[in-house]
């Protein structure tokens, strides 16, 4: 177990070198120069030169790597956003969180109805509701997630009226504290209980939208999973020695079949960053996202380099968090 | 009632599909229901692409004058089957030019993944050793960007447009093929019949392309078709973030939804009839793709 937690963490040495690597061949390759692009409209020459001493770019490009590795891993440092003029690394801790929350809530979203869903499809096999289960993750599929959220805005925001369609939080709450930036533990830390409803109602929306492929995949593997189960022997022995259904249900046959669904609700986890980009931009969310796709139109170069490097390594970890979580929840699988 | 004789031609006609693996998965694909929706779904999108113009009653950028000569939104009518947009032009007409660029954007992107996601992929699975291990885990980096985040990132550094979206998306797709291709290749190459092709003396480059891909593409077809399902989802993804063709007035669909948010409450169809042309065409790549899947499924041969 120790051993394929090791080498699973000497795997992260290549992939983050290579990472950045690219990221770093990516900055060089952009019109203008690296200095001009990455300082934008602040390039003054006195600030070029500052830049170049900065980050070794008078010298070969080997040792510009070295340094710009130095710079990213030992000061933290990822630059200065050329729009905000702003760290990249403080705009990261104001919104990251925010993109947190709503991954958190996409996810919570799509397992507790993902899951009674495939379980309640398998228990009806080949039945309507079966069908229709099977029907509608395919249909959650083929959605865009941009194309729900902007149904669901214009259906519950726009035509009803009851959510509101922007936004994290209601502009006119501008003396709520957020000590942490993640505002549903903001609001419940300081007992703003009116405040923690209005964020979680910014969230329902934007939560759906994103959580609608996990929802779908989670609730097709679950299904699989127990059908897979269900006819296992144990479960035959649980019934035949007379245990009431609910408790073989529960005991024995969720239990297992849930174990392939929590693989599958990790690796979904790391893709709903990337969603969050589009949902961000439809429901003007100020995460990560929407963040990253105001850089690509400011051409905030330090924003997309910092941001993207950043989302990359989050990535990574959950899936790596997700392998080994995956090997100490199974025991028959102990990764020799 | 049926009689002795007319039983046991029903039962010669359940056995007759067995003319190979082609035959086979080309009857089981025929008689799945999803695939034959799949494919009907298909099929409208490829015809309104390549007949656009014969089918479309305006070209996608003409605007038209109302009274007064104010352009404004209207809602689907008679006269124009899925309303006017913004600008006065035709939404029917923009939909169907639009199937044009999903289909060309599809098309060369899963191209470019494809097959240079096969090459990589066939020469690391049937070469080994180093080139391998060089080769897999150049893709292992890859595919640590989520997908959307890279293609991202690639058309900030080419630029928003038409093609470089089309490698962005492609690029995005190497690393799967590659992967799967890989897989495949290692499960042919220690089979007899290669063993046997390598004794007779048969070069190693024609092993591989005239023994091994062949067998190990059934994999890659299905990929292939669910690809282009993704291809394009996140090619209007790219389109709705305004990385796509530069030029407003192009009627591709994510394109379209760009602006869309601002007049969502008064012309809420401009979101609603491009955003079902995407799902339509998405939906009908899946449904053939799993289709596909169940008809190669080795393990399901024989079972008509």
């Amino acid at each position: 177990m120790l051993r394929f937690v090791v080498r699973r963490l000497l795997l992260l040495v290549p992939i983050l070198l290579g990472l950045s690597l690219l990221l770093f061949f990516w900055v060089r390759a952009l019109p203008g120069g690296p200095a001009e692009a990455l300082l934008g409209e602040r390039a003054t020459p006195e600030l070029v030169a500052q830049y170049n001493e900065r980050y070794g770019l008078n010298e070969p490009v080997y040792k510009q790597y070295f340094k710009y590795l130095g710079v990213t891993a030992r000061d933290r440092d990822l630059g200065v956003s050329a729009a905000s003029h702003r760290k990249v690394s403080t705009e990261i801790r104001e919104r990251f969180p925010a993109t947190v929350e709503l991954a958190f809530m996409a996810m919570l979203f799509a397992v507790v109805v993902g899951i009674p869903l495939g379980f309640f499809a398998a228990k009806r096999y080949g039945g309507l509701f079966d069908q229709m289960s099977l029907f509608l993750s395919l249909i959650g599929i083929s959605v865009p997630i941009f194309v729900l959220a902007i149904i669901l805005k214009y259906v519950f925001a726009v035509r009803l009226g009851w959510l509101p369609s922007v936004g994290r939080i209601d502009l006119l709450i501008f003396d709520a504290k957020h000590p942490t930036n993640f505002y549903v533990l903001d609001a419940i830390i300081t007992r703003e209980w009116s405040t923690l409803w209005d964020v979680i109602k910014h969230l329902i929306l934007p939560a759906i939208a994103l959580g609608s492929i996990p929802l779908a995949i989670v609730a097709r593997i679950t299904r699989a999973a127990v059908l897979d189960v269900q006819n296992e022997d144990y479960v035959r022995t649980a019934r035949a020695k007379g245990l009431p259904p609910t408790v073989v249900d529960g005991r024995h046959v969720l239990r297992n079949a849930l174990l392939p669904v929590t693989t599958v609700i990790g690796l979904q986890t790391g893709l709903l960053l990337s969603g969050a980009i589009l949902t961000e931009t439809v429901f003007a969310y100020p995460g990560v996202g929407s963040w990253l796709r105001d850089a690509i139109f400011n051409r905030d170069y330090p924003v997309l380099q910092g941001g993207i490097l950043f989302l990359a390594v989050i990535f990574v970890l959950v899936n790596l968090v997700v392998d080994v979580g995956y090997a100490l929840i199974n025991p028959r699988i102990r990764y020799s | 009632m049926m009689s002795v004789a007319e039983l046991e031609a029903a039962q010669i006609q359940l056995e007759q599909p067995t003319g190979g693996l082609w035959h086979e998965a080309w009857y089981r694909l025929t008689h799945n229901v999803g695939a034959i929706i799949g494919g009907v779904l298909v099929a409208l999108f490829v015809v309104a692409a390549l007949g656009a113009q014969w089918i479309a009653p305006a070209h996608p950028s003409n605007e038209t004058f109302l009274i007064g000569g104010i352009l404004k939104p209207e809602p689907p009518s008679l006269d124009h089957l899925l309303g006017l947009d913004i600008q006065g032009r035709d939404v029917f007409s923009r939909i169907v030019y639009g199937a044009r660029y999903s289909l060309l954007i599809g098309v060369v992107s899963v191209s470019i993944g494809l097959s240079i996601g096969v090459l990589l992929g066939s020469i690391a699975g049937f070469v080994g050793g180093y080139i391998d291990a060089l080769v897999m885990r150049l893709m292992d980096i890859m595919l640590a960007v989520p997908g959307l985040l890279f293609a991202i990132a690639i058309v900030a550094m080419l630029g928003a447009g038409l093609w470089q979206v089309m490698v962005a998306v492609g690029v995005v797709n190497i690393p799967i093929f590659a992967r799967l291709l890989r897989g495949s290749v290692l499960a042919q190459r220690d089979n007899d019949y290669v063993l046997a092709a390598r004794a007779v003396g048969v070069p190693r480059r024609r092993i591989l392309f005239s023994h091994i891909l062949p067998n190990a593409m059934s994999p890659v077809i299905v990929q292939g078709t669910l690809a282009m399902a993704t291809a394009i989802i996140d090619v209007a993804g790219l389109g709705f973030l305004g990385l796509g063709p530069q030029d407003p007035s192009t009627p591709e669909w994510g394109t379209m939804l760009t602006d869309v948010n601002e007049y969502l409450a008064a012309a809420p169809y401009l979101a609603i009839i491009p955003g079902l042309a995407i799902v339509i065409s998405v939906l009908g790549f899946n449904l053939i793709g799993d289709g596909l899947r169940e008809a190669l499924d080795p393990k399901l041969r024989g079972r008509a």
